[in-house]
């Protein structure tokens, strides 16, 4: 009798859980530490601050798309409205309005976690009732709603100007006067990781839990007594206040919020943010975040494209790699570690060079048609080769690299069983 | 008076423009279960295929090839794309036409240019039609009206009357029994995704000369044709229609009326001074659908017509 009481310890040990959830945020607490040293640009210091934002900002948006199950159209609304409240507090601290004047701008997310999820509140109310394509429905609904109203209400959302303000007013924390942009480092890396390791925490506690949960079986949830409404509504809410610290960051970063921050515009680049780095794992965000800001500000001086390889990329990832490039750096490093690495890194290689050879393709087709569709005779000359629209050169690239690419991807993911 | 009969038409017409929109949506939403975010690129790409169908030949032969080509792109897209991104589930199918329509914005902006295309109205159609209240009215308009209404009648003909609309109606609500009786399944569910692709190709070759052609066309149409198919009650034919007029005529009746809250509300104290009451109901007109939106969701989630709720 005593055998069905046998309980088994599947915890894992203290060590594990250090090396697993505490140690990935320590390493990545000390990177940002040491990343100063170095010295970096101008340049750098605004693509990091940049890369700070997008980060807690796709995490809270996985927090319900990747950890609860809900798509929304309409995320940069927590984000846009909590930076606004933002902004008019850093006015009142300019000012000093009651007890304003004593707040530290460096503390200002927290303000943007309470405007965020406060709003999420509200708005949460009525959209959490269900999930699925109603709720993407009326989240994509609710953003235009507010994106609309936005422009009626000018002393709350300035409008077409925005509202600006100035962050070197009120006390000093630390002994930064967020003045010189090396300064508004600290207080992003801060943030940041705050922001990270508070979002983790969540998944960890029983509303994260449960938020999965109603996410893969939303009736098992009520069989064990709970409501699965109140789950998602209070994981919105959350996720709100997480979307608000990120504008309550941005606000003090640019030190501007316009309507165009509550927009579908950035509502969609976050879903793409997430979604790109891996929404099935909690660091799939992050890679997400990191990979699509450096592509929004680097490939927009290369190419004027850029929006099209996004798109590519984004449709790539729905059709062949649904988890992400998360999954794909799991994916490569279960494949190196497991039984056969050598098969598998042949097979890794060859669906790499297929990858290689389609996107010679894409970009020279891209290219050339971009610099054909602006009409100013300008030619596509990639290390000294001349690619116009009419050399037969630039289609015999595009044709063979394609269709040789496809060939080779398309050997490499031949079945199993076909191959021995 | 003249507002209201102007209002009155020109709703209306605007309202059929959005069933045509919004009833190959709804088709494509209840058979596949699948939202089509890129519904309304399928529009766009309407408008700049008869335009340059146009510019070769003339508007007569762009009305019927560019709903053709339409169609056939969408039937692509079901074969080659949707298809295979089914297996994992219906989010990842609305990701996947939400990533087509940006692609399709930016192909157009590389095929076509940043700026709008010059797209006429043809020759033989550019007079007034009649003149009320001292006020012409553009024939091309009722020509809207009149594809509009053929088009109307024609897809609940096909739905309704014949042999083929019976098996799109039975794959609708039992897709695996229609297939145990023989009728290839997928072939269906790519013919209703082209069907419904080229209806909306229609609405944009009749459309984008009246309104402007510009890779911005899609992002400005999307969102509404979603809040018809959602009001009107998802599957639903007739909702659409019903929620087609009404988001019409209150967008038309809005923009015409030319108070503000202060005027209306003055009783409550509101006045020219308060923020509250500059707005104006003109202004308010595009945000109409969007509280419609969110209201029919709150208090009856099943949409106008819908059976079930959502």
């Amino acid at each position: 009798m005593s055998d069905a009481t046998t309980t088994y310890d599947l915890a894992p040990s203290t060590g594990a859980k250090f090396r697993q959830r505490t140690l990935p945020i320590l390493i990545f607490a000390a990177i940002l530490l040491a990343i100063p040293m170095v010295g970096p640009s101008r340049t750098m210091y605004t693509l990091m601050h940049q890369m700070g934002i997008n980060i807690v900002f796709a995490l809270s948006y996985n927090m319900i798309l990747g950890k609860g199950g809900l798509l929304s159209f309409g995320h940069a609304v927590y984000f846009g409205l909590g930076g606004y409240l933002c902004m008019h507090a850093l006015n009142w601290i300019e000012d000093g309005v009651g007890l304003w004047g004593s707040f530290p701008v460096f503390f200002l997310p927290i303000v943007g976690f309470v405007g965020g999820a406060a709003a999420a509140a509200i708005i949460g109310w009525p959209s959490c009732r269900r999930a699925g394509t109603t709720f993407a429905m009326i989240s994509l609904g609710i953003a235009e709603l507010v994106y609309a109203g936005s422009y009626m209400f000018d002393s709350l959302f300035g409008g077409e100007q925005g509202v600006s303000g100035d962050r070197m007013n009120g006390p000093e924390m630390f002994g930064l006067s967020l003045g010189p942009i090396s300064d508004v480092y600290w207080f992003i890396a801060f943030w940041t990781v705050v922001g990270i390791a508070l979002m983790y925490g969540f998944t960890r506690t029983p509303l994260g839990k449960l938020s999965e949960a109603q996410r893969d079986n939303s009736q098992r949830v009520q069989f064990i007594g709970y409501n699965p409404q109140t789950v998602r509504y209070f994981v919105f809410v959350f996720a709100g206040g997480f979307a608000g610290v990120a504008g309550g960051m941005a606000a003090v970063n640019y030190e501007i919020f316009t309507p165009i921050n509550l927009s579908l515009a950035p509502s969609g680049f976050v879903l793409i943010m997430a979604y790109v780095g891996g929404i099935t794992y909690f660091v799939g965000p992050i890679f997400g975040a990191i990979l699509l800001t450096y592509m929004q500000s680097m490939m927009s001086d290369f190419t004027e494209a850029w929006l099209l390889y996004l798109g590519v990329l984004f449709i790539a990832i729905v059709m062949f790699a649904p988890r992400g490039i998360a999954g794909i750096v799991f994916g490569i490093w279960h494949g190196v570690t497991g039984p056969n690495p050598s098969a598998y890194l042949a097979k890794l290689m060859m669906q790499l060079g297929g990858i290689l050879l389609m996107l010679l393709g894409l970009i020279v087709l891209v290219e050339v048609s971009v610099r054909w569709s602006n009409g100013y005779g300008h030619v596509y000359e990639p290390f000294g080769i001349h690619l116009g629209h009419t050399d037969v050169l630039t289609w015999i690239i595009v044709l063979v690299a394609s269709v040789a690419g496809v060939a080779l991807t398309r050997y490499a993911n031949r079945p199993e069983e076909a191959s021995q | 008076m003249e507002t209201i009969v102007f209002a009155l038409l020109n709703g209306v017409i605007y309202g059929l423009l959005l069933f045509m929109l919004s009833s190959g949506l709804t088709l494509i939403f209840s058979m596949m279960g699948v939202l089509n975010f890129a519904h309304a690129s399928f529009y766009m790409l309407g408008a700049y295929f008869a335009y340059t169908i146009m510019g070769a030949t003339s508007f007569w032969i762009a009305l019927f090839l560019a709903p053709v080509l339409v169609g056939l792109v969408g039937a692509v897209v079901e074969r080659y794309g949707l298809r295979r991104v089914h297996a994992n589930g219906h989010v990842a199918e609305l990701l996947f036409t939400f990533g087509l329509a940006y692609l399709i914005e930016e192909i157009v902006k590389i095929i076509w240019g940043k700026t709008s295309v010059d797209y006429r109205i043809p020759d033989l159609l550019n007079f007034p039609a009649f003149t009320v209240y001292g006020a012409s009215f553009p024939a091309y308009r009722m020509f809207m009206l009149f594809v509009a209404i053929s088009m109307l009648v024609g897809l609940w003909l096909l739905l309704k009357k014949t042999r083929a609309g019976l098996i799109i109606q039975a794959a609708l609500s039992h897709p695996n029994m229609v297939g145990h009786l023989g009728h290839n399944v997928p072939l269906i569910f790519m013919t209703v995704f082209g069907i419904g692709c080229a209806l909306a190709g229609l609405a944009g070759v009749i459309a984008g000369n009246i309104f402007v052609t510009d890779p911005a066309m899609a992002i400005q149409m999307g969102p509404i044709v979603f809040v018809v198919v959602v009001v009107g009650g998802i599957g639903s034919l007739e909702g659409a229609f019903l929620a087609s007029l009404l988001i019409g005529l209150l967008q038309n009746f809005a923009v015409g009326i030319n108070a503000s809250f202060a005027d209306i509300f003055g009783f409550l104290g509101l006045t020219e001074a308060m923020e509250v009451g500059q707005i104006n109901i003109s202004s308010l007109g595009p945000m109409l659908p969007f509280l419609l939106l969110v209201l029919i969701l709150i208090f009856r989630p099943r949409g106008l017509m819908g059976e079930k709720e959502l």
